[in-house]
């Protein structure tokens, strides 16, 4: 079973695409571009949609989708945290 | 699917358009003229007003855009005949007279020195010819490349990204290449990733008219925004399905061009393309507007995917929705039109999902109605650009 989703094996967050998710879960990971499996443990509860960090982001990082820049990382996002708003800011306007 | 022998039952318009719907539309060119349409409306079964509150005061090219939207609008080959309605008989002619070019059945009544009676009477006579004259025309079998598809995603989450966005990518990289007429727009939306869209235009000519549009209509954010805009762009729709910045929000959007169809030219809101292949729209990123904009240019069937729900709809554009999360799938079932959320659990692959928004495509225009359309949602805005003088 597929929990979350990556665009590309050089991504640093995936996407969670069921509902449910829980701090300490193991998690199956589909690399869409490669059609690659990896497992991950969430560190956090994580709502359906939202990100989970599969690389460690320190502040002022910036985090890689789809192979390209979404933004910076505003607070450090440990392996398998929720990454969202409350971690990532645009770097335009 | 092979589409090379594709076709769908159509309206034939006098222009040689074909049209998938056979509206007869009182159009009101003002706010003041919205009473006496939708009293037209109410008069004589199967006609559809297109109520909205613009176009007194407007100048320059805000007043441009208005008729531009209007004449289109009327002109759409999903509308068979139209009656214009505005408070004064001047600019009712000159909307009736744009109309009138495609050689479609117009009819139009200034409401001054008449009055709201005596108008609705007249309208009401004309809609009730015009509807009975255009319930005996018949749908005829045309070539796939007579149907001009839109396309614009909305309440878009991470689903977007990975699942209804690339799915219409894959049906416009199937359709593109059989001639049909195909655009995209958003152009606010594209922030993040106009470097992708820029490197898929066809020519350096396209690449830079692209280029025109997407810095004029950044300058317009710059010159207004009182912050990072992280409250409305993205959306808290956006936010709540997970989607954190723009870019982020822009990446999932540009995968509704696929990965193979070049961009053929560049348009300004509401204006007609030229030739056949895929067109970048300037245009707003909300719903209505955008969706608006693609029915006045001409587009007779509209992809819609959305991950939170988004539950628009057009009065004369049949607007398809799509959704790969499961969970508005569950929640919003009557909204969607093709359910694509087996992608995210590998059970559909993205060709199987394009193959089904296509047999949607085929079915809607054939004239099944979409989601949108047995719901009611007639959603007709009308995009403007600056304050009346």
């Amino acid at each position: 079973m597929i929990h979350f989703v990556v665009h590309d094996e050089g991504d640093s967050v995936g996407v969670v695409v069921v509902e449910g998710v829980k701090a300490g879960d193991t998690l199956t990971g589909w690399i869409m571009d490669q059609d690659r499996e990896i497992t991950f443990k969430s560190a956090s509860d994580i709502p359906i949609g939202h990100k989970l960090a599969i690389k460690a982001l320190a502040r002022d990082a910036t985090v890689i989708k789809y192979g390209t820049d979404i933004g910076r990382v505003v607070a450090p996002i440990g392996v398998g945290e929720h990454a969202h708003v409350h971690n990532i800011k645009t770097k335009r306007w | 699917m092979d589409l090379k022998k594709a076709s769908f039952w159509g309206y034939k318009r006098e222009n040689g358009r074909i049209g998938v719907r056979n509206h007869v539309v009182v159009l009101p060119v003002d706010d003041l003229s919205n009473a006496a349409s939708l009293a037209v409306e109410n008069n004589v079964k199967g006609v559809l007003a297109l109520p909205h509150p613009y176009g007194r005061l407007q100048f320059g090219a805000d007043l441009d855009l208005h008729f531009r939207t209007l004449i289109g609008t009327g002109s759409n080959p999903n509308v068979a005949a139209v009656v214009v309605i505005c408070i004064e008989e001047q600019w009712a002619k000159k909307v009736a007279d744009g109309i009138a070019a495609t050689g479609k059945p117009v009819a139009w009544f200034g409401i001054e020195q008449h009055g709201d009676h005596d108008t609705i009477m007249r309208a009401s006579k004309k809609a009730k010819e015009f509807v009975q004259w255009a319930s005996e025309l018949r749908r005829e079998e045309r070539p796939l490349k007579d149907l001009w598809v839109s396309t614009k995603c909305g309440e878009s989450d991470t689903t977007s990204g990975c699942g209804a966005n690339p799915t219409v990518g894959n049906a416009f990289d199937k359709l593109y290449p059989h001639g049909t007429t195909l655009v995209f727009g958003e152009t606010t939306e594209l922030t993040g990733g106009e470097h992708l869209v820029a490197a898929r235009c066809r020519t350096d000519e396209v690449r830079k008219k692209f280029q025109f549009m997407f810095d004029r209509y950044q300058a317009v954010i710059e010159a207004h925004k009182t912050s990072d805009l992280s409250d409305s762009q993205p959306t808290k729709g956006n936010i709540e399905g997970g989607l954190t910045t723009i870019e982020e929000k822009a990446l999932g959007n540009i995968q509704k061009i696929g990965r193979q169809c070049m961009i053929d030219g560049v348009l300004d809101k509401a204006e007609e393309p030229t030739g056949p292949g895929l067109w970048f729209m300037d245009s707003s990123s909300a719903a209505a507007e955008m969706v608006t904009l693609c029915a006045a240019a001409g587009f007779t069937v509209h992809f819609f995917p959305t991950g939170q729900g988004n539950v628009i709809g057009n009065p004369i554009l049949p607007v398809i929705k799509l959704c790969a999360n499961p969970r508005t799938v569950r929640t919003m079932s009557e909204h969607i039109d093709v359910d694509v959320s087996g992608l995210l659990r590998k059970e559909m692959s993205p060709d199987q999902a394009g193959d089904a928004l296509l047999e949607c495509m085929f079915r809607t225009a054939n004239g099944r109605l979409t989601a949108a359309e047995a719901l009611g949602h007639r959603e007709f805005v009308l995009t403007r650009l600056y304050e009346s003088a």
